[in-house]
């Protein structure tokens, strides 16, 4: 690998850079209209205008990124988060077009895609699932002996949907019928696909998941993370490795995670999730998300490995750099994200440009950021600005060390959620680690303080 | 004549979604209240609604057009 295109924007654009530049490959960014003096078109080595705002005519269209990397005489293309990243599709025109994929096999983006199909190669492979239907919910299925085998309350799930879309939460057997109907429409006109099946409700659940590597012949795990803190199904806040999680539990979702990457014939970098149910002291599948996470940084804070080197290593050919045994983990690491929108506003976005911008600074600190000092925030996409993360010696040293940071943190000219993070971090519940991914959205008083 | 105008800044959209109808036309009759666009902002939805009854005019902003606040979105001729 020489050059290497990234389908992508903001921090997660100039991270890659970063790696890639270490390695010695030069760099490609695509670029909208927008986004042409942006901080990652600086950063690269080039950047190549491929379209205008709208997402769907710049950083979805297949086409213009692949014109953009042959013209460039680019080698790989690093899809990123979002956008492209879970698209079988385009990982197939990358290939096709003789340049190297740096993410799993089209098979195994395809696969995980199909949540009712992930969800039985996750049981298959002893991952432990929820309470459900073995499949999808056929039309002839009885679903209300189904339903009453599961227990209610009960979750009805578009087998297209993921990333919290596509989910009727189902109360009682009378109201099972209509919203399995009303299911069924939703996911055939959202996503094309009317397939549904059903999985046990936990409330109160906590979010873990597992880091996998892999390149064809080894697979390991980089430990877990928790990410309970989550705002409408958007995670807020991140930590590794998951605090009170039995021992049990954590070996068994490692483990599983491992063996399902195996099976599925993973490559590169993936991220298993689970919900935790605190209350039966149980982890289930959720999803696999077959690509770099936004909150991999704390994986790299704790464990040394650079997830984009070994990504970039695998997707050339050369394997990973690290076997089971070389992974060790150590202190805590939290990571936050910092979205321009304005928290005393119901979140609202807080388009603008950032007329001043500081940076906290120090031991243990890490900053992915997209933007600096003169950048405007365009209204067109994602609101994250950047991640701010922290590394300590304990989980509570690491709570501390983020307080501070935070209060370094200096930003004019958009409305940042830097003082949600400051309300959350000081909580006895997330200090107790009592918080579940509905905390922000049913603690009274949380957000009217901000 | 009644302006129903933009109170944020973002990309216009006169349908729910790709390969919708539109929320409504020229020449349709609307209601107070009723939605003739959204906006979209940082993957917020931001449903803009008519503030008067009538009959839709004309739009000033194409679809997926670029909006910022104060901008006037659709004039609605009040009934």
């Amino acid at each position: 690998m020489k050059k290497l295109l990234i389908a992508n924007r903001g921090e997660i654009a100039v991270r890659i850079i970063r790696t890639a530049r270490q390695m010695g490959i030069a760099t490609v960014v695509v670029v909208s209209e927008p986004d042409k003096d942006s901080l990652a078109a600086r950063t690269a080595d080039e950047a190549v205008l491929i379209g205008p705002a709208p997402a769907t005519a710049s950083y979805l269209n297949h086409e213009a990124v692949i014109s953009a990397a042959l013209e460039t005489g680019a080698d790989a293309v690093h899809p990123g988060y979002g956008f492209l990243s879970e698209n079988a599709a385009f990982a197939r025109k990358v290939i096709d077009a003789g340049l190297a994929w740096v993410g799993p096999p089209p098979e195994a983006i395809e696969m995980m895609g199909n949540k009712s199909r992930a969800r039985e190669a996750a049981r298959e492979a002893g991952v432990p699932v929820l309470r459900g239907t073995d499949g999808p919910l056929r039309e002839e299925d009885d679903a209300l002996a189904i339903a009453r085998g599961i227990g209610f309350p009960l979750a009805v799930k578009a087998s297209a949907g993921g990333g919290g879309r596509g989910i009727r939460f189902v109360d009682t057997e009378e109201e099972l019928l209509a919203a399995i109907e009303m299911a069924r429409g939703e996911a055939g006109s959202v996503f094309g696909d009317p397939t549904v099946y059903m999985e046990r409700f936990v409330p109160h659940a906590r979010h873990v998941e597992v880091q996998v590597l892999a390149d064809g012949e080894v697979f390991v795990h980089l430990g877990d993370r928790d990410c309970s803190m989550q705002r409408r199904s958007q995670k807020v806040i991140e930590e590794a490795p998951a605090p009170a999680l039995p021992d049990e539990v954590r070996e068994r979702i490692r483990s599983s995670s491992v063996e399902l990457a195996r099976r599925c014939g993973y490559t590169g970098a993936g991220t298993v999730e689970f919900l935790y149910d605190p209350a039966a002291h149980e982890a289930a599948f959720i999803e696999m998300n077959t690509r770099l996470q936004v909150e991999h940084p704390i994986t790299e804070a704790i464990t040394g490995v650079d997830l984009v080197r070994e990504q970039l290593r695998v997707a050339s050919g050369q394997g990973l750099s690290v076997t089971q045994e070389d992974i060790t983990f150590t202190g805590h690491a939290i990571e936050v994200r910092l979205n321009a929108e304005d928290p005393s506003n119901n979140f609202f976005p807080s388009p603008g440009t950032i007329s001043a911008l500081q940076w906290p600074e120090g031991e243990g600190i890490r900053v992915d950021t997209g933007v600096d000092a003169g950048s405007v925030v365009a209204p067109f996409y994602d609101s994250m600005l950047a991640k701010l993360v922290v590394s300590a010696g304990t989980r509570e040293e690491a709570i501390a060390a983020m307080l501070a940071a935070l209060k370094q943190v200096h930003i004019e000219g958009v409305k940042t959620t830097v003082p949600l993070h400051q309300a959350l971090l000081a909580r006895p519940e997330f200090a107790a680690v009592e918080h579940h991914s509905k905390f922000i959205e049913t603690t009274p008083g949380l957000l009217e303080a901000l | 004549m009644s302006d129903i105008i933009s109170p944020i800044p973002g990309v216009f959209y006169r349908c729910p979604g790709p390969g919708k109808d539109p929320f409504v036309q020229v020449g349709d009759t609307v209601t107070a209240g009723q939605t003739v666009g959204i906006v979209e902002i940082m993957k917020q939805f931001t449903e803009v609604q008519s503030d008067v009854a009538g009959v839709v005019a004309s739009f000033a902003i194409e679809d997926a057009g670029m909006v910022n606040p104060g901008d006037v979105i659709v004039t609605i001729t009040e009934a």
